[in-house]
């Protein structure tokens, strides 16, 4: 997967899910994964029970329609991830 | 800002070719919308990599299929930007997504194929997608 950008990242241009250890899940598109940061464009972000839906809910939602941008980019430090997926697992 | 006309030209021929209708202007879709019943298909093109890795391609094998939409046609993102507003502001419910894909029945969404459902999937995967929903409504 990922595009002809190597040295971003294999997720480079990638729409993903992740969710950070305090429970929140981001969904965008991702520009760069490194040893210390993922930056993220049109991403979204969510807590459990935002908008009366759970993270369960919300994921299946996102990965069905897409999601509508909160920020035009994003920078979360790595050791803040729990995990990574490309969003059309959802 | 748009990119120059000869590097897109490659990319809009890719549909017009297997008899996708350009709508370049908001007019152009405002007058398919006027006359949109029965089963239609808007392609939004998009210069990105998955766009001609996959979408493109998955629209051509889905094309080939027994039934298909009464009308196929496409805006290019990016490029014919008056267009391609004109067909989000027919759905407001639905993300902002390039390359994309709608599927009506009578000017009412059916489906909607974002960018995050056609990175890193086959062409043929896509167009069965396409062509499981065009068995419903063709």
């Amino acid at each position: 997967m990922g595009t002809f950008h190597d040295h971003l990242g294999e997720w480079h241009g990638v729409t993903i899910a992740m969710q950070t250890r305090d429970g929140t899940i981001y969904v965008g598109r991702c520009h760069e994964v490194n040893e210390h940061v993922v930056v993220m464009h049109d991403a979204d972000h969510h807590h459990d029970g935002d908008g009366g839906m759970n993270t369960a809910d919300y994921l299946k939602k996102a990965g069905r329609w897409g999601v509508f941008k909160k920020h035009d980019h994003l920078v979360l430090e790595c050791a803040q991830v729990a995990w990574i997926k490309p969003l059309n697992q959802f | 800002m748009p990119y120059p006309e000869l590097m897109v030209r490659p990319m809009r021929e890719d549909l017009v070719r297997i008899g996708v209708r350009e709508l370049r202007t908001a007019e152009d879709v405002r007058a398919f919308f006027a006359d949109a019943a029965g089963a239609s298909m808007i392609v939004i093109n998009s210069v990105c990599g998955c766009a001609a890795g996959m979408a493109r391609p998955a629209v051509a094998l889905a094309l080939q299929h027994a039934k298909k939409p009464d009308h196929v046609v496409t805006v290019f993102a990016g490029q014919d930007t008056e267009a391609t507003a004109a067909v989000r502001g027919r759905f407001p419910e639905l993300p902002p997504s390039s390359p994309s894909i709608i599927i009506m029945k009578d000017g009412q969404l059916v489906d909607y194929i974002a960018r995050h459902r056609i990175e890193g999937r086959s062409a043929h995967d896509i167009a069965k997608d396409m062509t499981e929903v065009f068995d419903e409504i063709c």
